[in-house]
């Protein structure tokens, strides 16, 4: 086991370092630079030569990588050439935006996705197995944005109930000390923040969910309709266990496996899912921080955002690959 | 023991859950009370006004920015020696009361405002303001950066006393020095008479900030890292920013909000809302949904194709901003066949930009004929005009020995409305429609905004290309001078000669104190672009500002020097 988790971490390296020339080259390969970028139509041929001068943007690539392998090998992630901030301050700061938001979403698809698929196996075929279908097909085809955009319109526009943009309205003080706005609303006991905050959560999670509650439905759809059918069901039902439990031990257990791979797999969705999510719905966490700061061609925070995304789905996949051993223990990870 | 705690994590899961549903019900009038962004109280004055903005500012020291986001916030906490009269750009006393300049025109004495105290209670006087000349004056490292001092460097001509390699150095600075002359009289030194400094002064970047809080807060303390690169440390730019403004800093969540208060000692009309709210909304579409459901009273940058739905709305309004823009069709003079003037006259005839303005401004547009607005002092009314010719168009293109139809290729961005440009896309198919008709024939190019088209757009890449300007002040120096008066690779006057009588013109302009003798060389500059076609300017528009009904007492300017200090809630919505 320990073994299993070391080989993964040291994995890690690799993955990083190419990743990180990959994300190194491709935005020195976008037009523009982060100098054009914040000057717009004031930039001046001079003024863009200065500034990358000063930023070191005029060096040899080759030294470029270099300097920036040996920065961030010390910690040092640089600053935002957009915003002038420290870009691990930054990331502070909208990491557990987005970590609220996927959370969240992932509930959702779970508790949601788990239940639908069940109920559909159950009914194979019946109305229920329908219903569960033209909502799962709605699910995975409707575009993110023009789902958010959707909700937006008809709870926020239309009939008021939920706000439409950011994590807490601004006419609530609140203070932030570890940046889950909810956690900071429990710490500070202020019930208005928590459900203010809450509220802000809701449409922006129900939107990104959409997908991998549907993915997650129809896996465990069929992965139920696979397990019902053994016989150690069988012979459960015959020797006289009553329904809920066979659904629950012997059922929904076995079924789960696949089920675990296929909620692990969704936070890259969930994440990717957030770029869209969090533009439309003016939510400051990671994927609007990344798709602001490749407008803004804001080199320093696309190469240190990428690689924390990466770590972190390569942590989550690691978790999920340990949590197959508690569900079924005949997988040993450490052989 | 496992299914055990497995039902238990089920169980929590689940609590948590319903606890969250809880958490998020409540009941509708409680639901409206917290999505509302409002406090209005009833009458005219207080309440809390929540602005939308594009995005947070880059920090609170107006001296160290470059962008309108920035601009906008800092404005209402500082203020300029001289300042724009609301809604217009015409001058009128700031922290200045008056002014004279000595008769070769370099050396300006301000008389300054008496009574005046920074919001720290640091008194401003004569001192106050040449301890900021002189602050911008020795700026070093990347306090030398062009996105960082654009205003210093570029609007008001300043150089640094130890310029960074390829910055402006003392020499070619207009700023020379600041004499305290009494306590509240100042004696501003220049290196070479200068026409433009009082506009130059209205710039809000060069606002006078408290010297206390600067140093106290430490503006301008920071360190160098191994590479060689300066990182300011201070926090007067992110939580002490302290002005003479009619709103004070009260507080900074970045992505999420920036609160102003009412500054009750303000010398002037103090502000009427009690607090001013900032909130970063990147996207427009989420910008208008906000303002639909209240979380903002207002916001600008409105997107042309919204505002039907917003003026169709009797709970909203749109405010125009006067036209100070123009988009022009530019062209790269040094690159065949453009560097041809009868290619760029076929074209200029072969334009229907009558039709452009008329069916793609909304009705908001008018017809540019030079490329300065039309209220501008220095506009000539007697410019060559272009009227839509196709036949003549093909006409000049035969005479000049070339076989028709004549290939260029012509440049749009995509994904952006601009104040001059609402609908690059449709602005270019109508050109592009009426050139074909004309002897050309068009390739159509295409890149996203900003930074791709105009990066290349200023690397000289385009040769025919949509493109236009928004004036930061009142002068003509500030549109065909920021055009023509340099080497500019957009109209590729790096590699031709063309246009060097004009350049002569505008420098004379520049230093010219003689207004009525300035106006006629900007005039004369003005004949002789519209003779040489760099480009052919086609429209100036009036860009739009969204408000709820309610909101009253915004004066929407043509320039960034934009108030909220006469902003009032008229009653409940």
């Amino acid at each position: 086991m320990l073994r299993f988790v070391v080989r993964r971490l040291f994995l890690l390296v690799p993955i990083l370092l190419g990743l990180s020339l990959l994300v190194f080259l491709w935005v020195r390969n976008l037009p523009g630079g982060p100098a054009q970028a914040l000057l717009g139509e004031r930039a001046t041929p001079q003024a863009v030569e200065q500034i990358e001068r000063q930023y070191g943007l005029d060096e040899p690539l080759p030294v470029q990588y270099w300097r920036y392998l040996r920065n961030v090998s010390q910690g040092e992630f640089g600053e935002s050439t957009k915003t002038r901030r420290p870009v691990v301050e930054e990331f502070r700061q909208r990491f557990p935006a987005t970590v609220e938001l996927a959370v969240t979403a992932g509930l959702f698809a779970v508790l949601f996705g788990v239940p639908l698929g069940f109920l559909a196996a159950k009914h194979y075929q019946g109305p229920a197995d329908h219903a569960s279908l033209v909502v799962t097909l709605i699910g995975i085809s409707t575009p993110i944005f023009f789902l958010a955009l959707i909700l937006k319109y008809i709870f926020a526009v239309r009939l008021g109930w939920l706000p439409s943009v950011g994590r807490i309205s601004v006419l609530i003080d609140l203070d932030h000390p570890t940046n889950f706005y909810v956690l900071d609303a429990i710490i500070a006991l202020n019930w208005t923040a928590f459900v203010d905050t809450s509220k802000h959560l809701i449409l922006p999670a129900i939107a990104l969910a959409s997908i991998p509650l549907a993915i997650i439905a129809r896996v465990t759809r069929a992965s139920v309709l696979d397990v019902q059918n053994e016989d150690y069901v069988r012979t459960a039902r015959a020797k006289g266990v009553a329904p809920m439990t066979v659904n629950h031990r012997h059922v929904l257990r076995n079924a789960m496996l696949p089920i675990a791979t296929i909620i692990g797999l969704q936070v890259g969705l969930l994440l990717s899912g957030a770029v869209l999510t969090e533009t439309v719905f003016a939510f400051p966490g990671i994927g609007s921080w990344l798709v602001e700061a490749i407008k803004a061609r804001d080199y320093p925070v696309i190469q240190a955002g990428v690689l924390f995304v990466a770590v972190i789905v390569v942590f989550v996949n690691l978790f999920v690959d340990l949590s197959y051993g508690v569900l079924n223990p005949r997988i040993r990870l450490s052989k | 023991m496992r299914a055990k705690s497995f039902r238990l994590l089920l169980l929590l899961v689940t609590l948590l859950f319903a606890l969250g549903l809880a958490g998020c019900g409540g009941d509708d009038d409680e639901a409206a009370e917290d999505t509302g962004a409002t406090e209005t109280t009833e009458g005219e004055a207080g309440g809390t006004l929540v602005f939308g903005s594009s995005s947070d500012p880059v920090v609170l020291d107006f001296a160290l920015i470059s962008d309108g986001e920035s601009y906008r916030v800092n404005l209402q906490i500082y203020e300029t020696l001289i300042r724009l009269k609301p809604g217009t750009t015409e001058l009128e006393p700031g922290l200045a009361t008056s002014w004279e300049a000595n008769e070769d025109g370099t050396s300006w004495t301000l008389h300054l405002r008496e009574g005046v105290t920074f919001h720290d209670g640091t008194p401003f006087n004569a001192e106050a303001v040449c301890a900021n000349f002189d602050r911008w004056f020795n700026f070093k490292g990347s306090f030398q950066n062009a996105s960082a001092t654009y205003y210093w460097q570029y609007g008001f001509g300043g150089g640094f006393a130890e310029p960074e390699e390829g910055v402006a150095g003392p020499e070619e600075s207009l700023y020379k020095s600041c004499e305290v002359v009494d306590e509240y009289t100042v004696m501003l030194n220049l290196t070479r008479p200068s026409a433009t400094i009082l506009q130059a002064l209205t710039l809000g970047p060069l606002s006078i900030q408290s010297p206390t809080a600067m140093e106290k807060y430490g503006a301008d303390e920071g360190e160098v890292d191994a590479d060689g690169i300066f990182h300011p440390t201070g926090t007067y730019g992110t939580e002490h920013p302290t002005g003479t403004g009619a709103f004070m800093f009260e507080s900074w969540t970045p992505e999420d909000k920036l609160v102003l208060v009412r500054n009750d000692d303000y010398w002037g009309e103090k502000a009427k809302l009690d607090e001013l709210i900032f909130r970063p909304i990147a996207d427009n579409a989420a910008r208008l949904q906000a303002l639909q459901t209240g979380e903002v009273n207002g916001y600008d940058l409105v997107e042309p194709q919204d505002i039907p739905t917003i003026e169709s709305d009797e709970n909203f309004q749109i405010l125009n901003r006067p036209a100070f823009n123009v988009g022009y069709v530019g062209f790269n003079i040094s690159t065949p066949p453009l560097d041809d003037i009868e290619v760029r006259k076929a074209i200029a005839y072969g334009l229907d930009r009558q039709a452009v303005v008329d069916n793609f401004y909304a009705g908001r547009g008018q017809l540019a004929t030079q490329f300065m607005p039309p209220d501008l002092e220095g506009t000539a009314d007697d410019v060559m005009q272009y009227e839509f010719d196709p036949e003549k168009a093909k006409q000049i293109l035969q005479d000049a020995g070339y076989e028709l139809p004549v290939k260029i290729e012509f440049w749009y961005p995509s994904d952006v409305t601009r104040p001059y440009m609402p609908d690059p896309k449709r602005n270019f198919e109508a050109f592009r429609a009426s050139l074909e008709k004309s002897g050309f024939k068009v390739t159509p190019k295409s890149a996203p905004w900003d930074p791709d088209y105009l990066g290349l757009n200023n690397e000289g890449k385009q040769p025919v290309h949509l493109i236009g300007w928004t004036g930061d002040y009142g002068d003509p120096d500030n549109f065909i001078g920021t055009f023509f008066q340099t080497d500019n690779p957009q109209f590729g006057l790096d590699k031709s000669k063309e246009l060097d009588g004009v350049q002569e013109i505008l420098n004379q302009a520049e230093i010219e104190t003689d207004e009525a003798k300035r106006i006629e060389l900007y005039k004369e500059a003005n004949r002789q672009i519209m003779l040489l076609l760099p480009g052919v300017p086609y429209a100036h528009n009036q860009p739009a500002v969204a408000f709820q009904a309610n909101v009253d007492g915004y004066v929407p300017s043509p320039v960034d020097n934009q108030y909220f200090s006469t902003v009032f809630f008229t009653g409940g919505r």
